[in-house]
């Protein structure tokens, strides 16, 4: 049956028909619906894995057993997930182990623009990179056997405009391999130095044997279209030089991206006038030519920023522009907000009252930084918040306590913000961190997390309890306050930081997009006690605007959380009706 | 062969511009072509500019929409229309609901709101189809049916019947909210008769 997949539902598809048992992944977009889409399949045992380093060592050990198991990430999880990896490039496998990672050219979603396709090289495993859906499927099952056939990992490498572009899919049936018995084999999987040096001429060799694979492997296509321009390439940028050159040029498409092919490369390059290698970031293919002696043209002419697309190659080749029509009036630019009603607004607008310093984190509440809450100073990396305020803490020698907090989200609390509040207790700094609970993964779109109390199939699952945690590791103070409370939130937020010693605000609140959460009437004003002092515009809520010099709220827009109406000082907002 | 066409579908993040392009698609599967739809997840969602590419044809290569290669852009909102005109290719068709959400450098102050684009973008040339998706969406049952009003325009402009537009539907939207659907597909439609 043909579907109109997009290229994650397509990887889950091929997880399925290649008979994969065990899948736990991390969200992250846009790497998320492979993981979603896998646990629509009730023969997939599926999971949502507190980070990408504890769903890789659960592949690997669905992989041990003897079963074919995945994990899926975004770039940046690859970075959390790379202690495993990188041994698990010696210990090889059992049942095939396929890592899918996405990648984020142009970070439409992302904090950096970081190519995975290093990490393939370092850890010295193989990489397939689908350009539609159908290969995002084939791949994902070819992975599997190249995984199985060569003892190692496989990595999957997807871009945004794969992983969430829809093309058509050809379903086939779900095929389970047998079962390898499970076997104890110190020497393959217990990486003691005395078996890791053994284990380490494997991987060169298998490394040999994967770049011959590479030489005749069907992925690694040569499309003839004339013998004056050659082009390299893989990914969604085949589908650009596609689009412009239709067959007037000929292409190598490479679909799997380490190792490369020699003899291939060197043979295609041979066979035209002039070599152009087209890849999204880092000149990585075009390294490889350079060091194999295949003169080419790369980045001198392709940019290592952003996204491509059939116009900037067009461009790069000096083919002429499209004609277009626009206003000469500037249309304002819409960046993301917090939704109305978002319950990290209030705690926002609390701190950046009172003008303090936050070390922010990953997830909705980086929109914090924007005018006009402008509450954040630093967004690094999932869990840099807690840790990182403890340095900045030690750093200032006692002048920051009382005027610096971090804030961390619930699922990135449990991702890795636990072992940063650990160093908090254990090195004794007097910091606040405030863990935004919104009781849901919120960004990537509402996955479940070891707090919410569900499973990634929405049963109900143990709910780790946050303030027991928190007290767990070391942390004597621990508070909950309601983030739609004012007047409690700022309270709280003075008096932890008033204390010499560590404290954590758990500030509450479901995600006003969650299902359960029930939207309440939306708030009017009054426009004949509205005196247009605009306290009311400080919170950045997306309901709210000036309209005939009067606040007014949209009714579309506005789930009535009331905040706005506790900053009016002339009582002109007004709950709806029901 | 065919050349492949290219629509585009913007909005404000939360509008539902991903179950516009889901119909769509189902729509022009159903007819048995090649066809791409790239859209964005995560962060841009929150409330921010979101667009949708959708492409169809004979055989379908990119899966994004460049400047001067779109045949029709759905705008959910009215400067959005503005903000990705240079999409559209000469005699491309913009078609907008005139809804106005103001973007936050408008609400803070900091930028205008620009009340005259749509006439601008007319003077130069630019085939616009305006309507008020809001008032028939909320006339259908519900101000969230604003993005099939708009396909329901757009399908006036297809060779596709009517009832084919339909089973797409009830193949995309949940059971129990098809009857609205249906009635919000039909004001679109007949808009403008």
């Amino acid at each position: 049956m043909k579907e109109l997949m997009i290229g994650n539902a397509a990887v889950a598809r091929g997880l399925y028909e290649a008979g994969v048992e065990v899948v736990s992944s991390y969200p992250g977009t846009p790497s998320t619906e492979i993981t979603e889409f896998a646990a629509t399949y009730d023969d997939i045992y599926c999971e949502w894995a507190p980070n990408e380093k504890v769903a890789m060592e659960v592949a690997f050990g669905a992989s041990l057993r003897g079963v074919r198991s995945a994990c899926a990430m975004k770039h940046v999880g690859l970075n959390v997930a790379a202690d495993p990896l990188f041994t698990l490039s010696y210990t090889g496998v059992t049942g095939g182990l396929l890592v899918c990672v996405a990648d984020d050219p142009g970070m439409h979603s992302s904090q950096n623009e970081q190519d995975s396709r290093h990490y393939a090289i370092s850890a010295k495993v193989p990489m397939l990179e689908p350009s539609d859906s159908s290969e995002c499927k084939e791949f994902a099952k070819l992975g599997f056997e190249i995984s199985e056939n060569f003892d190692t990992p496989c990595l999957l490498r997807t871009c945004t405009r794969i992983a969430h572009a829809q093309s058509v899919v050809d379903q086939q049936e779900r095929i389970v391999p047998e079962h390898k018995p499970y076997e104890k084999n110190p020497a393959k999987y217990i990486m003691a130095p005395a078996n890791a040096i053994k284990r380490h001429p494997f991987v060169e060799e298998r490394t040999k044997k994967l770049i011959a694979y590479a030489e005749t492997a069907e992925i690694n296509r040569i499309e003839m279209g004339g013998t004056e321009i050659g082009i390299i390439t893989s990914g969604a940028c085949y589908q650009y030089v596609k689009e412009v050159f239709g067959d007037s040029v000929s292409v190598l498409k490479l679909g799997m991206i380490n190792p490369l092919p020699v003899q291939k490369i060197k043979d295609f390059a041979a066979s035209v006038q002039k070599l152009y290698v087209v890849e999204e970031l880092d000149g990585i293919i075009e390294s490889h030519c350079r060091n194999i002696g295949v003169d080419c043209i790369g980045k001198e002419l392709f940019t290592p920023l952003g996204e491509y697309s059939q116009k900037s190659i067009a461009e790069a080749f000096g083919l002429p522009a499209k004609e277009t029509i626009t206003a000469d009036t500037a249309v304002p630019v819409r960046p993301p907000v917090m939704c109305s009603g978002c319950p990290h607004r209030g705690m926002f607008y609390v701190l950046s009252k009172n003008k303090i310093t936050v070390l922010g984190d990953i997830g909705c509440y980086t929109l914090g930084s924007a005018p006009p809450l402008c509450a954040l100073d630093s967004t690094l990396c999932m869990g840099a918040s807690v840790s990182g305020l403890h340095g900045y803490h030690k750093a200032a020698k006692g002048e920051a306590d009382g005027k610096s907090v971090a804030v961390i989200g619930d699922s990135t609390f449990m991702h890795s913000g636990m072992t940063g509040l650990a160093n908090i207790a254990y090195n004794g700094s007097h910091a606040t961190v405030i863990i935004l609970d919104n009781s849901i993964t919120g960004m990537t779109g509402h996955q479940q997390n070891p707090t919410t109390g569900y499973n990634i199939k929405g049963d109900p699952a143990t709910k780790i309890d946050l303030e027991s945690l928190c007290h767990a590791l070391g942390i004597a103070r621990v508070r909950v306050v309601d983030p739609y409370d004012l007047e409690e939130t700022e309270k709280a937020v003075k008096e932890e930081l008033a204390v010499a010693e560590p404290s954590v605000i758990i500030s509450r609140r479901p995600c006003v997009l969650l299902k359960y959460v029930k939207a309440k009437s939306p708030f009017k004003v009054d426009q004949d006690k509205c005196r247009s002092c605009k306290r009311c515009m400080k919170l950045g809520c997306p309901s709210i605007h000036m309209k005939d010099g009067k606040a007014a709220i949209d009714n579309t827009l506005c789930v009535g959380c009331g905040v706005c109406q506790q900053l009016c000082p002339f009582d002109a907002i007004q709950e709806g009706e029901n | 062969m065919m050349n492949t066409k290219g629509i585009v579908i913007a909005g404000v993040g939360g509008q539902g511009s991903l179950l516009a392009s889901k119909l769509l698609g189902r729509v022009l599967v159903n007819e048995g072509y090649d066809i791409k739809v790239s859209e964005v997840h995560g962060m841009s969602q929150r409330g921010g500019s979101v667009i949708t590419y959708v492409r169809y044809g004979d055989k379908v290569y990119s899966p994004v929409v460049q400047s001067g290669e779109a045949d029709y852009i759905i705008s959910f909102e009215r400067i959005e229309a503005a903000r990705y005109a240079y999409l559209l290719k000469t005699g491309g068709i913009i078609i907008t609901n005139t809804q106005r959400i103001d973007p936050m450098p408008v609400i803070m102050g900091t930028a205008d709101y620009p009340e005259q684009i749509l006439e601008e973008l007319t003077a130069k040339g630019v085939h616009i189809e305006a309507m008020d998706a809001l008032s028939l969406a909320e006339q259908a049952g519900s101000f969230k049916a604003v993005n099939i009003v708009l396909m329901g325009q757009l399908a006036k402009h297809f060779h596709i019947d009517y009832d084919k537009w339909i089973a797409a539907l009830e193949q995309t939207v949940k059971p129990k909210f098809v009857e609205l659907n249906k009635k919000a597909f039909a004001l679109g439609y007949q808009f403008g008769n």
